[in-house]
């Protein structure tokens, strides 16, 4: 079994599907014989055809309608949005029309709408965006992002056998940076709906998703080693629906917890986060739940400008031992 | 000068006799009677030149049944007509082939469509009235219902997205090798918007098998067709698009038929994508509550003696495809269904409340109830 990246194991699990399940196919701008913007699907009309990988205008919201009416049909469409920024084009057909099939019309609408979010790669305003609050507010939908090479796999497998529509968002400055032992064959499936916990530990929690669980890994061994604090990290790999079992039983283990995410704070995944605990686990609480994210702003192009905005691993340090010391 | 006067532009694109203009469209002669063309329609047996004159009549008794309920306040929402446009409804959904597979998608304006694709009175009323029984289960409104198996998508209010999912519809006919057709509505108001576009240019790029029928009934809500496009001749977009385009008069229900026809023949042999722009006219307002006020009388009588149902009945009479009695029995027919419908559906409840947690997913089942609903015993 070699090493896979975090990209290689999503085309493994978009691949595997395809051969599996001849209903799946897949639609995007430059999917096909440019091979993705990301090279995610390199090879794939070679193997499948232009009829299973079908390069599109530049039309997010037809990419994803489209891919609703042919998912009612019986279909397994898997959308790429470029980069995930273009998603906001499809806002309304995803927010109206397809979260909503299911509900008011009894129609099946199991679409995969995926692309590359987040930043650290100087790709400025609209290369970089982390979409997953808009989103999280619309009942219907399910929102995924995978942290690891595994779950990379295995949340694209899931997802697109899942009966609903679920948004996928792959963390590009991952893509070729982290790789783990993975079988081509191997048929992970991760299940949606359930977190992880990244890292054991008895002092306090850090609740966190997508990139953030390296960064959060790291402040770890720095807090670990610097004030022989035991910190646990719980990888939600789902924000939609969102583990709430997963997150009280850390909140009632370390009782001090702390949430990370690159998105904007203002209206924030934490700040939901936050309030389930409030509500759910309050009188286990030694400290605030306090947060670690980007600053209301955003995102900037220059080096300087974009890691003064992006949360870093001094700053999950910093706020780690305010939240140890309470 | 009227508003609709100013509309006469170029020919119809890929169609040299289609009528120019709004005035033009529906053939009216000097002295505001109607000239029709003569002959039998070639594709039409007896049979089917009484289902169009039936699910005209259906269409528009249900709606009168309809305006009665929601003045008894029976009718929980808006009631929106589609009188003088039950032509263009009917007679191009009566041009898909229900057996092969056919799909459309409406709009707000066409209960003639989706009655001519099998769906039910009874269910239309439940629809209107909320009741638990209702095709969507009391969570949508009025027409915005489906029936895959019956070949009808519901649309939502966000104009022109139908265009995309119905984009996708025939992509996967394609997909799947079926000889199906899809075909969807919009009006002179939905194709101003960006759905509309990004659907056109994707189904037209692949060719995909699906007809485009433009309802131009001068309106959408209270603004005027100048007011939503500097091109008066809507069917001149197709150009925009490099799809076909065909124009016809909406309030002739068998150029209509025929129209359509034409392009749902060529979309299943595989020419692609047909832009028809039906010229009718909307004589009620957006919805009940809307008076009118901003429409000229002139106008709005001009186009009831153009009546569609009037002046297909008065033509197949006087061409010998129907006879009087014909028309009656069908009259009959509508009324007796339709005292039925409104009894059974009357008679049913509302959805019991708690109901509205399910079927958000598939999987979960049910959304959690907030505690102190719970807490209440609901």
């Amino acid at each position: 079994m070699h090493e896979v990246t975090y990209l290689e194991a999503l085309r493994q699990g978009l691949r595997e599907e395809m051969r599996r399940d001849p209903g799946v196919f897949i639609l995007g701008e430059d999917v096909g014989r440019y091979g993705g913007a990301f090279k995610v699907t390199e090879g794939f009309v070679a193997e499948f055809g232009e009829q299973r990988v079908i390069d599109t205008p530049i039309s997010e919201a037809a990419i994803v309608g489209a891919a609703a009416g042919a998912a009612h049909l019986g279909l397994r469409p898997v959308a790429e949005m470029q980069f995930i920024d273009f998603i906001s084009c499809a806002y309304d057909m995803l927010t109206n029309y397809v979260a909503t099939a299911r509900y008011r019309a009894g129609l099946a609408c199991p679409i995969v709408v995926r692309g590359p979010c987040g930043g650290y790669v100087r790709g400025g305003p609209f290369h970089s965006q982390n979409p997953e609050a808009a989103f999280l507010h619309t009942p219907g939908l399910k929102i995924v992002c995978p942290a690891t090479a595994r779950d990379a796999k295995g949340l694209i497998k899931a997802a697109i056998r899942d009966d609903d529509p679920v948004l996928y968002f792959e963390h590009k400055y991952l893509y070729r940076r982290i790789k783990e032992p993975l079988g081509e064959d191997e048929d992970v499936l991760t299940p949606i709906g359930e977190a992880r916990i990244a890292r054991e530990g008895a002092d306090l929690s850090i609740i966190t998703y997508s990139a953030m669980v390296w960064k959060a890994l790291e402040a770890a061994a720095v807090l670990e080693r610097e004030d022989g604090l035991d910190v646990e990290i719980l990888d939600l790999r789902t924000l939609l629906p969102m583990d709430d079992a997963a997150i009280l039983a850390t909140v009632r283990k370390t009782s001090r917890v702390m949430v990370v995410h690159e998105d904007t704070r203002t209206g924030g995944v934490a700040g939901e986060i936050a309030a389930r605990i409030n509500e759910g686990a309050f009188e286990w609480l030694d400290a605030p739940v306090l947060r670690v994210t980007a600053a209301d702003t955003p995102l900037p192009y220059a080096p300087t400008l974009e890691d003064y905005v992006l949360p870093q691993t001094a700053d999950i340090v910093t706020v780690a031992r305010k939240l140890a010391a309470y | 000068m009227t508003a609709s006067s100013r509309r006469a532009g170029p020919a119809a694109v890929g169609d040299a006799s289609a009528p120019r203009g709004r005035d033009a469209a529906p053939g009216a002669g000097a002295e505001g009677g109607v000239r029709e063309a003569a002959g039998a329609p070639a594709s039409l047996d007896r049979s089917g030149l009484l289902d169009l004159y039936y699910f005209m009549r259906l269409t528009r008794s249900l709606e009168e049944r309809l305006t009665n309920l929601y003045r008894q306040g029976k009718v929980i929402g808006g009631l929106f007509r589609s009188l003088g446009q039950e032509a263009d409804s009917v007679g191009s959904a009566y041009a898909l082939d229900r057996r092969a597979g056919d799909v459309l998608s409406p709009l707000i304006r066409n209960l003639g469509s989706l009655l001519v694709m099998g769906a039910r009175p009874v269910d239309v009323l439940r629809q209107y009235m909320a009741r638990a029984g209702s095709p969507t289960r009391g969570r949508e409104l009025n027409v915005h219902f489906g029936d895959l198996e019956r070949g009808f998508i519901g649309q939502i209010s966000h104009l022109g997205d139908m265009v995309p999912v119905m984009a996708g519809v025939t992509l996967a006919f394609r997909m799947r090798g079926q000889p199906r057709v899809g075909l969807v509505y919009v009006g002179d108001g939905a194709m101003s918007t960006g759905a509309f576009h990004e659907g056109m240019n994707l189904a037209a790029v692949r060719r995909l098998p699906l007809v485009v029928v433009a309802e131009n009934n001068g309106y959408a809500y209270s603004t005027t067709l100048e007011r939503q496009t500097a091109v008066p001749e809507l069917v001149r977009k197709a150009g925009a698009y490099g799809v076909r385009g065909e124009r016809a008069d909406g309030n002739d229900v068998v150029a209509v038929y025929e129209v359509t026809r034409r392009a749902v023949d060529r979309a299943r042999a595989g020419g692609g994508v047909t832009l028809i722009e039906l010229v009718t006219y909307r004589r009620k307002g957006h919805a009940e509550h809307d008076d009118q006020h901003y429409v000229p009388r002139e106008e709005l009588a001009r186009w009831e003696r153009l009546d569609p149902l009037d002046r297909y009945a008065a033509r197949a009479v006087a061409a010998g495809w129907l006879s009087a009695a014909d028309l009656a029995d069908a009259d009959g027919r509508v009324a007796r269904e339709l005292d039925a419908a409104v009894a059974e559906a009357e008679a049913e409840p509302l959805p019991e409340p708690a109901g509205a947690l399910a079927g958000v997913y598939a999987s979960p089942a049910r959304q959690p109830a907030p505690w102190y609903r719970e807490a209440a015993g609901a």
